[in-house]
């Protein structure tokens, strides 16, 4: 392994960190150099272990191996309250504020100003306002936390960094939830930032945007450090094969596109064979795209599947109320046609579970139609969409895909128990007998129905999910990041069994927050912003540079 | 398999750990009396299991903490916490006790019985129905909801018995009633006489097995314990949770109804204000020593019966409250002990686990 | 009438008081506090052997607080330390106070139901207006709500558990201690609620089995009809007391039967957390035990 080693004073040194959560080894030999100054992007695939290392060196978690230096001196298993005193602040993915405080109040908290005995409000207030005029950095101090935007929320999250007088911040995908005016305005504050003199280290699987904005990048894949480079020196597909680990092409779109396409997720860019229909016969209107695609792929694409009239699933004009906002889905309408996969593309947050959940029944539609196969089923419970043929892979496998605790069997029957009951019992040899074809079919390991889904690894647990969502006989399914923290050989075959899936007519919504996923799967793409729908193209037509541009709002 | 070894190691070590607390615990208690632990012991062994009588009153109040404990385990394999086994134990003696006023004097034990099995049964559910429902509808909590009723029912049955002319002047009981007895164990095995060991210790058995096929057997109770580990994951699939919530309460509190026939059909043949007597909170330790499982709870209930009579026994030489200290202790280790030993237990390092690396 | 009616008003509420506000410090803080029944007769019991051996109703007081802090300790390590389920805990700590009390009783007065008569403050359940002021207990009583108000709304340990009740992973990570911030809620909650067990034994002059007699529930109830908040938990407190000390005066009259006025605070409460006029929301990480 070769550092490119930062000439001058380091801010961060960590050596060789290992990191075990259980069975798990989430960094098995992680190095990182950061000199004092710079913008450093720590970028990998999902699950290659950079929230853990950057978690490790803000004191979160104590390492199980290696050396962590700050600033020169060595802090090696240090808390979270020695990293805050040492001047280093982490702004979280999710974001760390007390809801029912004011920004002044969670801005000051566990550094309070004092009066005497109580705490000093007027004086946090004013020090948070002077704070904000120097960085620019806007907030209204007595506002509700509960309030703020999600913007205004990391606002508040960096300024608490800054109070503490942080000179390293460390950020978590800090534009994974933000719209392109958010992240514009987060670039125009870390350089700020930068250069008042802090260092700055930030998580990133975007690519593009860490060309505009880093001065150096570290590569991590599968818990290890697999490489540094200097921003300026490098390329988009440089850091891509890195990431992957292998040599990686591009496509004419920009999309790394991997040779053989066996065990890498980035490489499924490149549809394979039985792929999605010639998008060019059904829409006249986007037929310039075929030059946008390599040639390679326009030869191997299948014939079209019959194209019936009749979409399998017909959303017209659906609204759905969220958590934060009445129209988190807003009058949105979309058809998926029998033997389509519909990849619906966006930034994480902008109503994409609504829709799953208010498709799957488990989120009351405000007004609009669901029809399946032309029967309305907006008024329909779970229950009978789920016998009328609806099926859901749910995003959050932990909560909703599975009872953990139950065997793989009992996982099995979820939502059929009753085709597998007599006179109100289970009937357990019927069920195991299922349970043992699912386990054969599907590939689950360990093989033992009676083992309690817990004990297996995510891969064959999201596979217990799909094998019980995809049954002979469902019309539509709605599959929300079907591979999300799953390894790669799991990827590959949930893959194949969506392909599987199309050949044989089914409609897929297909809800991926890796946008190679939804170009390597889908054969129209949709871009979901703001509750709506804002563009649809054919997938010959989409590509990562297309898409971008609509999903972050920049196009309208 | 190892996981099946894990499965039971963490259901016994917690109950072990806390015995051995207990008995500390008491020893402690026995010597700041100035008395001899061992022999305080063997007292409260023979005192219990050491005679027939003993034997008798032991497995009459474990009746009545069989339907309580079963009560409590059925609630938590929904995931709700029913405080509320006292007021529906008190409701469905009540129930059973009044409707054994109203029928005829004449009608045959064979029917009458039954009925008033059935009155217990659905009083009891009545008063679980309240808070499932304020939980179903209204997500309010079910642990306050069952609290407050708690007081409002009982509160209640103290003016239904001393407002309304029920009672017998000069008490707090009803009249007995003699139609609805439920035998003593005494009429068919002469050595138990003089205890208040009854035929519904029958029932109580039965209702162990039915709970038992419910919960681990019938799609009912794969539904209700789906609910209660991953009401998400239920409800994505279509089970409707807020239904299930509901019948779970009104099962467990029809249940524990049935408990009070033990005192009411069985012993004294009358309702009494204030008969269930902490027998109901005395089912959540019985449920939780009994790790919410059906048998387990069987166990539990001959546990702290055995504890509750031998108070009675040691009496003349350390005071008979001091079982209830040890129930309390016994229900704290084990409360402590559970996270703890499923957390020493699950950090065992893995074997066959493979290292893959986590979502980062 | 009507100031005897306020007199006893005042006079039923003050353990209310007490003990609510140890219930709203504790919940704050994520810990859920069906303990306060519990604490109160450890505060009642306490007090009585304190006075007795020492003949001073302070040196009751005094014991009386250490008595409930140690019953507070011994919830919070069980909680805080082992994650043991909160509300089992709760139950075994009540079932225990009931039997340790019974337990000393014997052992200490050789009775099954009631101490002797120890020295305590105020008229020996005098309810005149000046017994009743010169009670230094029932005047704490007064002030504890709007103290812990100024506490929890203005001091860095209030606002410390507020955080900790409501997002205790955001407190973590500015390196605050959710653990000790929630040692110091529940301990402190345990002393303020073992105060009203303080006053019923030193106001009655000896200790009774059961003395609390479910005012700890009641308690519990002012805390979630009052929302978590000090000031509104105090003015349930005076509500529910009200309601009592009403059923007392007209006694006798026939008006409603004493069990429906008993039941009132209960009522209130489940139409509270039912929704009806307006929901009660409790703090987001109660009973909730990691940080």
């Amino acid at each position: 392994m070769s550092l490119d080693t930062p000439a001058g004073h380091l801010a961060v040194r960590m050596s060789h960190v290992q990191k075990f959560f259980g069975p798990v080894h989430a960094n098995r030999d992680a190095s990182l150099d950061v000199a004092v100054g710079e913008i450093h992007a720590v970028v990998g695939e999902n699950g290659a272990g950079k929230s853990t290392l950057l978690r490790v060196l803000s004191g979160m978690y104590a390492p199980d191996g290696g050396t962590v230096e700050v600033f020169g001196r060595d802090v090696t298993g240090w808390r979270t309250a020695n990293a805050i005193a040492a001047g280093v602040g982490m702004v979280h993915q999710h974001f760390m504020l007390v809801p029912t405080l004011t920004v002044a109040e969670n801005v000051v908290l566990g550094r309070e100003p004092m009066t005497g005995l109580t705490y000093d409000r007027a004086s946090a207030e004013s020090a948070l306002g002077k704070l904000s005029r120097e960085t620019g950095l806007a907030c209204v101090p007595s506002r509700m936390v509960s309030e703020l935007s999600v913007g205004e929320a990391q606002r508040v999250e960096i300024l608490k960094t800054l109070y503490r007088g942080a000179k390293l911040l460390i950020l978590d995908e800090p534009t994974a939830v933000l719209s392109p005016p958010e992240v514009g305005e987060l670039w125009r504050v870390l350089r700020t930032v930068r250069d008042a003199g802090a260092t700055i280290v930030l998580v990133t699987h975007k690519l593009d945007e860490l060309m505009d904005v880093t001065d150096r990048i570290t590569v991590m894949r599968q818990g290890k450090t697999v490489t540094g480079m200097r921003t300026s020196e490098t390329t988009p597909a440089a850091i891509a094969t890195a990431m992957v680990g292998r040599a990686v092409r591009l496509d004419a779109s920009g999309m790394p596109v991997g040779a053989e396409g066996r065990e890498v997720e980035l490489a499924r860019a490149v549809p394979d064979a039985g792929g999605p229909p010639d998008q060019m016969l059904i829409s006249s209107a986007h037929d310039r795209i075929a030059l946008s695609v390599p040639a390679a792929i326009t030869s191997t694409l299948a014939p079209t599947p019959a194209y019936t009239d009749t979409p399998r699933l017909r959303l017209t004009a659906v609204t759905v109320a969220g958590a934060r906002s009445k129209t988190a889905v807003d009058t949105l309408s979309l058809t998926i046609a029998p033997g389509e996969i519909l990849g619906l593309a966006g930034v994480e947050g902008n109503g994409q579970t609504e829709l799953i959940e208010a498709i799957a029944g488990l989120r009351p539609v405000t007004s609009g139609t669901i029809t399946v196969d032309g029967t309305d089923i907006t008024k329909y419970s779970i229950g009978k969409r789920l016998a009328h043929g609806i099926t859901h892979i749910p995003e959050d496998r932990h909560a909703r895909g599975l009872v953990l605790d139950y065997s793989i069997a009992d996982n099995l029957i979820l939502g059929r128990q009753k085709q597998f009951s007599s006179s109100g019992a289970i009937n357990r040899a019927r069920t195991l007998a299922f349970a043992e074809d699912r386990i054969k079919a599907f590939d689950i390991r360990p093989t033992d129905p009676n083992l309690p889904a817990r004990a297996l690894s995510g891969g064959n647990q999201q596979k217990i999910v799909v094998a019980r969502e995809m049954p002979a006989d469902f019309r539509v399914l709605l599959a929300a990041q079907p591979t999300r923290g799953v390894d790669v050989g799991a990827i590959e075959f949930i893959h194949d069994q969506l392909r599987a899936a199309r050949r044989s007519g089914k409609a897929i919504l297909l809800v991926s927050a890796e946008l190679h996923e939804i170009l390597a799967l889908s054969d129209r793409v949709a871009v979901m912003y703001r509750g709506k729908i804002v563009t649809e193209m054919p997938r010959a037509e989409a590509s990562e540079e297309v898409l971008g541009p609509w999903m972050t709002g920049a196009q309208s | 398999m190892s996981g099946t070894k894990t499965a039971i190691e963490e259901g016994v070590l917690p109950t072990l750990t806390a015995l051995l607390v207990a008995l500390v615990a008491g020893d402690l208690l026995i010597l700041s009396y100035g008395q001899s632990p061992s022999e305080v012991w063997r007292l409260m062994l023979s005192g219990t299991w050491g005679n027939a009588y003993g034997i008798g009153q032991v497995l009459y109040k474990a009746t009545t903490l069989v339907f309580t404990g079963l009560s409590v385990a059925i609630g938590l394999r929904a995931g709700l916490f029913n405080i509320g086994a006292e007021s529906q134990l008190a409701a469905g003696g009540f129930a059973a006790g009044v409707l054994g006023l109203l029928l005829p004097v004449s009608l045959t034990p064979w029917l009458a019985i039954p009925v008033c099995l059935l009155a217990a049964l659905l009083g009891g559910a009545m008063v679980g129905f309240v808070p499932g429902v304020l939980r179903a509808r209204f997500g309010a909590h079910e642990v306050i909801a069952t609290i407050m009723l708690n007081f409002i029912v009982l509160a209640f049955l103290n003016w239904a018995i001393s407002a309304t002319g029920l009672a017998v002047t000069e008490t707090l009981h009803t009249p007995v009633v003699l139609s609805t007895a439920v035998p003593r164990l005494a009429a068919y095995v002469p050595m138990f006489h003089g205890s208040a060991a009854n035929g519904t210790i029958l029932l109580a058995l039965l209702t162990v097995v039915i709970v038992a096929w419910l919960l681990f057997r019938a799609r009912f109770g794969y539904e209700l314990r789906a609910v209660g580990l991953q009401p998400m994951a239920a409800e994505s699939s279509g089970i409707r949770v807020p239904r299930v919530w509901i019948t779970a309460m009104v099962l467990a509190g029809g249940v524990a109804g049935l408990g009070g026939t033990n005192f009411v059909l069985g012993y004294k043949n009358y309702f009494e204000d204030g008969f269930s007597g902490g027998a109901g909170f005395l089912g959540i330790a019985v449920a939780l020593v009994g790790r919410n499982n059906p048998f387990g709870v069987l166990l539990a209930a001959l546990f702290f019966a055995t504890l509750s009579q031998g108070g009675l026994a040691i009496h003349a030489l350390v005071p008979k409250q001091m079982v209830e200290v040890l129930e309390g202790i016994v229900i704290l280790a084990v409360a402590v002990s559970v996270p703890e030993v499923r957390r020493l237990l699950r950090s065992r390092p893995a074997k066959a686990a493979v290292t893959t690396p986590v979502q980062a | 009438m009507l100031l005897l009616l306020l007199l006893q008003t005042l006079r039923i509420a003050i353990p209310y008081l007490f003990a609510a506000s140890g219930g709203v410090l504790a919940e704050r803080a994520g810990i859920v506090s069906l303990t306060l029944e519990g604490f109160m007769l450890t505060g009642a019991f306490c007090a009585t052997l304190g006075s007795f051996y020492f003949g001073s109703p302070w040196m009751g007081l005094l014991l009386g607080v250490a008595g409930g802090a140690v019953f507070g300790a011994i919830h919070a390590v069980a909680t805080i330390r082992f994650k043991a389920d909160q509300i089992v805990s709760a139950v075994a700590i009540n079932l225990m106070v009931v039997g340790l009390t019974r337990f000393f009783l014997r052992l200490a007065f050789d009775s099954s139901s009631n101490s002797p008569r120890v020295a305590g403050f105020g008229g020996d359940g005098n309810a005149g207006v000046l017994a009743t002021f010169t009670n230094p207990l029932v005047l704490l009583g007064i002030l504890v709500m709007p103290a812990l108000a100024w506490v929890i709304d203005r001091t860095r340990f209030g606002l410390r558990v507020r955080a900790v009740g409501e997002k205790p992973e955001a407190a973590t990570t500015l390196g605050i201690s959710v653990d000790r911030i929630r040692y110091g809620a529940v301990i402190t909650s345990g002393a303020l609620a073992a105060l009203g067990g303080c006053y019923l034994a030193l106001d009655q002059h000896q200790f009774t089995d059961q003395m609390t007699a479910g005012r700890g529930f009641i308690a519990l109830a002012a805390v979630i009809f009052g929302r978590w908040t000090p000031v509104r938990a105090g003015i349930a407190c005076l509500l529910f007391a009200f309601a009592e000390a009403l059923q007392i005066q007209v006694q006798g009259t026939g008006v409603l039967p004493s069990q429906f006025v008993s039941m009132i605070p209960y009522v209130l409460t489940l139409v509270a957390l039912a929704g009806v006029v307006g929901r009660a929301v409790p703090p987001a990480a109660l009973g909730r035990a990691e940080g």
